[in-house]
């Protein structure tokens, strides 16, 4: 591909980008030093497309998540640099009075354990009547005939009975249910679902994964969807960004990620998944942990864990080559043949 | 070595008709709790050097089956023979030496370490108790364990917090293999890892069994990674199990609604398989209030009339199967 089609499908992309992240830094002061958690991480989200960011445990997807919503842990995180454009505005810049309007009336989250998240003296209904109520003049009567709705809509049995309960007295899957009609009350545009199913049984994940599929598609939402589980993301992603250890590893979408995967390590998330065929087995493990973002290793930050290293890895970093027009990835092995136009690969 | 246990046929662990019912909370002063019924009526055979895999949704009972194996816990009824011998009818020093034979490893790798004690004090604890070494001898065995299991020895002096959950999980499995068990039963071992983690362990799992002829029960809500280790699957339900399918036959051609609905509501990590996936709708009744006949027909795409009000009995189906529906009629 020529470097001008690499800029026309990146330009397409932008023109239509709900969310664009550029060069992002976000960075943790520890006891221990300053940890750069999100290390110069770049990527797009059109408007009802659903963007998969994968990648190990520890790996920045939280944090790339919480930098979004301005919502880093107090005195612990910051941005450092790049910007964050969410509907034409950097929401770097925006006062945090603007910001908290766009919080859960123009973006909200969706995280993992829903009974962390949910407050245990209020009732469910009533704390989604009150996500409502925070960005909707609407009566009390009306907002509550609302929220009914909406834990109607998220297929919660008995609504109206339900609307009183405590969230102690449901199961995972409905309060991960509640947590969404929460999350979705105000119809945002873009929905950061971190790790939605991790914590659930399976039978459960396929229910939420079916719900989440259903209403993206019902009200034009687009998802940022979080996981660590590439099963999740083949489930429902259009496009998927892996990362690891801070940084974008790769980039494509779905179908050709899991096709033709391009960087080891999306290799090593494939094949550590258990499946029918490959039965008794060994699974493809990927060896060894991810890095304390303090103490990465030299050149390629996967390096010390990379069945396929060679010198150079261990040299310098490697940019984000292209693979083809929509696909890209951060490794020395794309660096020749036709793939191997850096310049098209532009940033970093 | 345990002599009492030399013929190969003979099943490392059979469990029969074990239940375990608890009283749940009193509905008041004069009225007492309902009967929970976690464990209803098991029959279980591990052979030796074999790996039973047992999958159902959380609250389906096989923790609680779990901890009456290893007899964490007394069954309210039924019996369960290690390795051909009484294991329920075993006190005092017998049973202490017998505990030696059958070990755990948890789900959480977090919770089930002592924060306090070192990891070689927390492995060489059932070394010391056994009297498997003395002396010198134990750090030396734990060294060895450590690195067995990938992790170096001197890993020996840490406290839990500083591994990662996938490092924990290997200090578990070095605790559980420290007492050189003949069966370890591993509760949701993986649940809480990373997917790639998961393999690590799965594989260090798999080493380990052929390098110690291990028998394993491996528990998990997610029937692909027990259909990978696994020669034979039970599926659990409600207390019950449902259905017992050797690994290969099983996802090929689940018998049960149930584990079709398991199967089915896994994600397929193909995207060109996505959509259309029949979830299994509703969740896992309270064992305080289950349902009449079938436990499973609230929530069964195949119920018919005699399912809500006659539980069927599990039946043979071929050689191998065993499956507990009315769709597979006794003798048919
Ligand atoms: N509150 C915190 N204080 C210090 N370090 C943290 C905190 N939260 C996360 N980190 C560190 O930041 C890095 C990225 O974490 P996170 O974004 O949560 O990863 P992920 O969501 O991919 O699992 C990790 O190295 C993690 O240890
Ligand atoms: N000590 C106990 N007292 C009362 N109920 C219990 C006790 N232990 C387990 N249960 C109940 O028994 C059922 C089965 O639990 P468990 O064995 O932990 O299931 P699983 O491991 O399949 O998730 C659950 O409903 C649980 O609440
Ligand atoms: S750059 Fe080298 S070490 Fe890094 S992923 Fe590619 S081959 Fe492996
Ligand atoms: S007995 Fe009836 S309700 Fe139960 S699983 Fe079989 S078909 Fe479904
Ligand atoms: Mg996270
Ligand atoms: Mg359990």
């Amino acid at each position: 591909m020529t470097a001008s089609a690499a800029a026309r499908v990146r330009n397409g992309m932008a023109m239509d980008a709900l969310l664009s992240v550029e060069n992002l830094v976000t960075v943790l002061d520890t006891d221990r030093g300053t940890a750069r958690a999100v290390d110069g991480v770049s990527f797009r989200i059109g408007r009802g497309e659903t963007l998969g960011l994968v990648g190990e445990s520890g790996c920045g997807k939280t944090m790339t998540a919480l930098s979004i919503m301005r919502l880093l842990p107090e005195r612990i995180g910051r941005v450092e640099s790049g910007s964050i454009v969410f509907e034409g505005r950097d929401l770097l810049r925006l006062p945090e009075k603007e910001m908290r309007a766009v919080r859960g009336n123009k973006i909200s989250i969706v995280f993992q354990e829903p009974l962390t998240s949910l407050n245990p003296v209020f009732t469910c209904g009533e704390q989604v009547r009150e996500a409502i109520a925070l960005h909707k003049k609407l009566s009390r009567a009306a907002s509550k005939e609302r929220a009914i709705e909406m834990l109607r809509l998220v297929r919660i049995p008995e609504p109206e009975k339900r609307y009183h309960a405590y969230p102690h007295q449901m199961s995972g899957g409905m309060r991960q249910r509640v947590m969404i009609a929460m999350a979705l009350s105000c119809e945002p545009p873009l929905v950061i679902a971190d790790e939605p199913t991790s914590a659930l049984d399976v039978s459960v994940q396929g229910q939420i994964i079916e719900l989440l599929r259903e209403l993206r598609e019902r009200l034009r939402m687009a998802v940022l969807l979080i996981t660590h589980d590439l099963a999740v993301v083949a489930e429902m992603a259009d496009r998927v960004v892996v990362m690891y250890a801070g940084a974008v590893f790769e980039e494509a979408p779905v179908g050709d990620l899991f096709a033709r995967p391009s960087h080891p390590y999306t290799e090593g998330l494939i094949g550590s998944l258990a499946r029918p065929d490959r039965r008794g087995g060994r699974l493809a493990a990927i060896p060894g942990n991810v890095p304390d973002p303090m103490r990465l290793p030299p050149g390629c930050r996967f390096s010390d864990r990379c069945a396929r290293r060679f010198e150079r890895c261990t040299l310098s970093e490697p940019p984000l080559f292209a693979v083809s027009a929509e696909h890209r990835a951060r490794c020395w092995l794309r660096e020749t043949g036709e793939g191997g136009d850096r310049g098209a690969a532009g940033n970093v | 070595m345990p002599r009492e246990t030399c013929d190969p046929s003979t099943p490392a662990l059979e469990a029969s008709g074990v239940k375990k019912y608890y009283r749940g909370a009193a509905a008041s002063l004069f009225r007492s709790g309902p009967v929970i019924k976690a464990v209803d009526g098991v029959d279980l055979v591990l052979p030796r050097g074999a790996t039973v895999g047992l999958v159902g949704e959380s609250g389906c009972g096989k923790s609680t089956l779990a901890r009456v194996l290893i007899r964490l816990e007394e069954p309210t009824e039924g019996s369960i023979a290690l390795g051909g011998e009484d294991f329920l009818a075993l006190r005092g020093e017998a049973l202490r030496r017998s505990r030696r034979r059958i070990q755990m490893i948890f789900q959480d790798p977090y919770s089930s370490l002592n924060p306090r004690l070192t990891v070689g004090s927390t492995i060489g604890e059932g070394i010391r108790i056994h009297r498997l070494a003395r002396g010198a001898a134990v750090g030396e065995r734990v060294a060895a364990l450590l690195e067995r299991v990938g992790l170096s020895a001197a890993a020996s002096s840490k406290y839990p917090h500083e591994f990662s959950g996938g490092q924990r999980q290997r200090i578990g499995v070095a605790r559980a293999l420290a007492v050189e068990p003949e069966v370890i039963i591993a509760d949701e071992p993986v649940s809480a890892l990373d997917v790639s983690i998961r393999a690590q362990i799965v594989n260090l799992l798999g080493d380990l069994q052929s390098d110690f002829a291990l028998t394993y029960l491996f528990i998990a809500h997610d029937l692909g990674i027990v259909e990978h280790v696994s020669d034979t699957v039970a599926v659990m339900y409600c207390g019950k199990i449902v259905e017992l399918s050797p690994a290969e036959e099983i996802f090929r051609e689940p018998l049960h609604p149930y584990t079709a609905g398991l199967i089915a509501s896994a994600p397929a990590a193909d995207p060109s398989g996505r959509g259309g996936r029949a979830a299994i709708p509703g969740d896992v009744p309270s064992p305080a209030n289950v349902p009449p006949g079938c436990a499973f027909h609230p929530r069964c795409p195949r119920v018919m009339d005699v399912c809500r009000a006659v539980p069927p009995e599990l039946v043979r189906r071929g050689a191998h199967r065993q499956v507990r529906c009315w769709l597979y009629p006794a003798g048919d």
